[in-house]
């Protein structure tokens, strides 16, 4: 009964004083949007990250030549097609493995250029990578065995170069060599900035020829099955070591490479979180003081209650309501407007924002916090004012 | 009747403030005794420790030295939250200057009171609006402070005092911002009240009038009691007793004459009881039970029966 009083004279508090009510409570509302904004941006650009490297295919194997660390040199790849022919015999399986040696290059037709990423792949990709085609076919297991120069196009170099005219059947010049175009992919979109459109496959064996080398860059797998997935690329590692006992390899699988980059995005999403908060604070902050104010104005308010029989903690129960109430309200505004705005950035503009409920739960209940929090010293200050003193106030 | 136990038992009670670190003694060893259905009217000079006496039995503060016992609880044997509970449970309070909720009906003003004893909302109104009806104001009880007149707006204070049932009502110059013929009536419904209900009336005044209605007049000044009515003498009618405290009365203590109505009376040849005397005399018993003046208070209220009608 006393809690519900206490909310309605809270209520009428907040009510009496409605400018300086809404002007403390826009710190709570633009640390909490902040917060709920930030937050959004942060769990979007992870979603997309991830769904693009789930995107590559389930259960892939990636195996390089080095270290996958921050802060190692890039080793020179000593794997060759023997390496891959190796490679296929442990996994058992030749559709299950794919190739790539990348190199960038200028890819001509007629008066118009491109500078483009050009893949030398074997015919497995698509099945491996999760490709599929818009115009044409892709490469062949004989256009691989015959190093025939034939090119599959990324949507971005077809657009660059073709703006107006059929692809297919067309020629484009690669690092001075005519390819045939046989196909073009279909568009995948942008990723961390980067254009993945902007490739063109060719045939791992004119890739070679082109640029005069026998190797490969790296090898891909995909695993049959997720639960044997490690032991399979320790079994490749150990057959790569055996061939090249002077190069380390690793075998990284998407679940490691969603490891790393969801921690850096985690951080990222933390570190700004936490600047937002600091807006919080300062909410908090301005709270704390308009309940200072809001007590001193209140002093004989408070020593009539406290004549009539009201105890040091219903005084204090009232004030530190007052507290929360303007948190919380602040906190729900700014919920909304935080929501608001990160679906407008999400429709509007190349930002990802995805809401998640554990944010904005986190924000209503960081609200209530600071209310607490930053009503104690107030609510405290007015539970042990001296009634005669306090009956006395102007 | 002789038995039933005080409402408020002051011992040899002092209070003493430090003021940047000077003691000043607001009140001196003051002994007094106000028994259930009292009407006492407190007088003296300002700053002769009236309020500060008045705070104490109304348990609003705690002495320094002596005893108090405030509905048979010593009041240094208790809490803040057991303090907040014995005021509300024994004393109401009616201020000069109202101290009304602003922006608050009446009717909630009134059942205050009741919302820190956790009686339910419906019953809260439904005694506040009794209480209301009881001042003559149950056509107001929606109305707010500033909609309502001085005098109303003290009925309400007055209505907030009483609804509780309280067994003490304590009333520091609840005419004070009153004009005259307002005053009165609200004057009289105290009276009228404290004769009805029983509820023991101590009234803080300046007006000489006013405590001349009283059936017992306490006098202070320096901190002691100088006079107390039920004790000097059996009394009752007071006003064929014209008390000149302007007599002793150090000239330090004068703040300003215009403050101080009393000096108007200030002709007769006065009892210039000593101030040791008085507060000894204090501590003595009643010459007797205040409840047989109920003849002679109702005799007095003939007044406030015409008002009320």
């Amino acid at each position: 009964m006393r809690v519900a009083e206490a909310w309605r004279v809270a209520l009428d508090a907040l009510r009496a004083n409605r400018l300086r009510s809404a002007l403390t409570m826009l710190g709570v509302i633009i640390g909490v949007a902040s917060v709920v904004l930030l937050v959004a941006i942060g769990t979007g650009t992870k979603q997309k990250v991830e769904q693009q490297v789930e995107g590559l295919g389930s259960n892939l194997l990636l195996v390089v030549p080095g270290r996958i660390e921050v802060g190692t040199a890039p080793v020179v790849s000593p794997l060759t097609l023997k390496d891959v022919d190796a490679v296929t015999r442990v996994v058992g399986d030749p559709d299950r493995v794919a190739v790539t040696i990348a190199s960038g290059a200028t890819a001509r037709a007629g008066a118009r250029s491109d500078f483009t990423t050009v893949q030398g792949v074997l015919e497995t990709t698509p099945a491996v990578f999760t490709r599929s085609l818009v115009r044409g076919r892709y490469l062949t297991g004989t256009d691989v065995d015959t190093s025939r120069r034939v090119a599959v196009l990324g949507d971005s170099v077809a657009r660059a170069l073709f703006p107006d005219r059929d692809p297919l059947g067309q020629q484009v010049t690669l690092a001075g060599v005519r390819f045939r175009v046989i196909g073009v992919f279909a568009p995948l979109g942008q990723s961390l900035g980067v254009d993945r459109d902007d490739e063109v496959h060719v045939p791992v064996t004119a890739a070679q020829r082109l640029w005069g080398t026998q190797r490969v860059d790296g090898i891909a797998v995909k695993a049959p099955d997720r639960e044997r997935i490690d032991e399979l690329g320790e079994r490749i590692v150990a057959e790569l070591n055996r061939r090249h006992p002077d190069t380390e390899f690793s075998a990284v699988t998407q679940q490691q490479i969603l490891g790393v980059l969801g921690d850096i995005l985690g951080v990222l999403t933390g570190v700004l979180a936490a600047i937002a908060g600091i807006s919080l604070l300062v909410g908090g902050v301005g709270v704390s003081n308009i309940m200072l104010v809001s007590v001193r104005e209140r002093t004989r308010e408070i020593g009539l209650r406290k004549a009539v029989g009201a105890r040091p903690r219903d005084i204090g129960v009232q004030f530190l309501l007052e507290a929360v109430l303007l948190t919380t309200i602040g906190g729900l505004t700014g919920m909304a407007l935080g929501v608001g705005t990160a679906l407008l950035v999400d429709a509007l503009s190349p930002i990802p924002a995805a809401i998640t409920w554990w944010s904005l739960a986190l924000a209503f209940g960081v609200s209530a916090a600071v209310g607490i929090v930053f009503g104690v010293v107030p609510a405290q200050r007015a539970g042990r004012l001296d009634p005669v003193v306090a009956l006395r106030a102007e | 009747m002789t038995g039933s136990p005080p409402a408020i038992e002051a011992v040899d009670v002092s209070r003493t403030y430090q003021l940047d670190g000077v003691s000043v003694e607001a009140l001196r060893g003051v002994s007094l005794v106000v028994q259930p259905g009292d009407h006492v009217a407190l007088v003296g000079p300002s700053g002769s420790g009236k309020s500060t006496l008045m705070h104490l039995l109304g348990g609003l503060d705690r002495p320094t030295g002596g005893r108090l016992v405030i509905g048979g609880r010593d009041v240094n044997a208790l809490s803040p939250p057991e303090m907040a509970t014995l005021r509300n449970e024994t004393i109401g309070f009616v201020f000069q200057a109202f101290h009304l909720l602003p922006r608050t009906s009446a009717v909630e003003n009134v059942a205050l009171p009741l919302v820190y004893r956790g009686v339910p909302a419906r019953q809260r109104r439904e005694r506040a609006a009794a209480m209301l009806g009881r001042v003559g104001l149950g056509h107001r009880l929606d109305h707010r402070p500033n909609q309502m007149s001085g005098g109303e707006q003290q009925r309400v204070a007055i209505a907030r005092a009483l609804v509780t049932e309280p067994t003490v009502l304590l009333a520091d110059e609840p005419t004070g911002n009153l004009d005259s013929v307002t005053g009165a009536a609200v004057l009289e419904l105290l009276e009228r009240l404290n004769a009805e209900s029983g509820v023991a009336l101590v009234m803080v005044t300046h007006d000489q009038e006013v405590a001349a209605r009283a059936r017992r007049r306490i006098t202070m000044r320096d901190g002691v009691v100088v006079a107390d009515s039920a004790t000097d003498d059996d009394a009752t009618h007071l006003h064929d007793r014209p008390l000149s405290v302007d007599h002793g009365r150090p000239a330090t203590l004068v703040p300003a004459p215009s403050a101080e109505p009393r000096s108007v009376s200030g002709s007769g040849p006065g009892h210039p009881s000593g101030g040791s005397g008085g507060a000894a005399g204090a501590t003595g018993r009643l010459p007797h039970p205040p409840v047989n003046d109920r003849g002679t208070g109702d005799a007095g209220v003939v007044t406030g029966d015409g008002s009320g009608s």
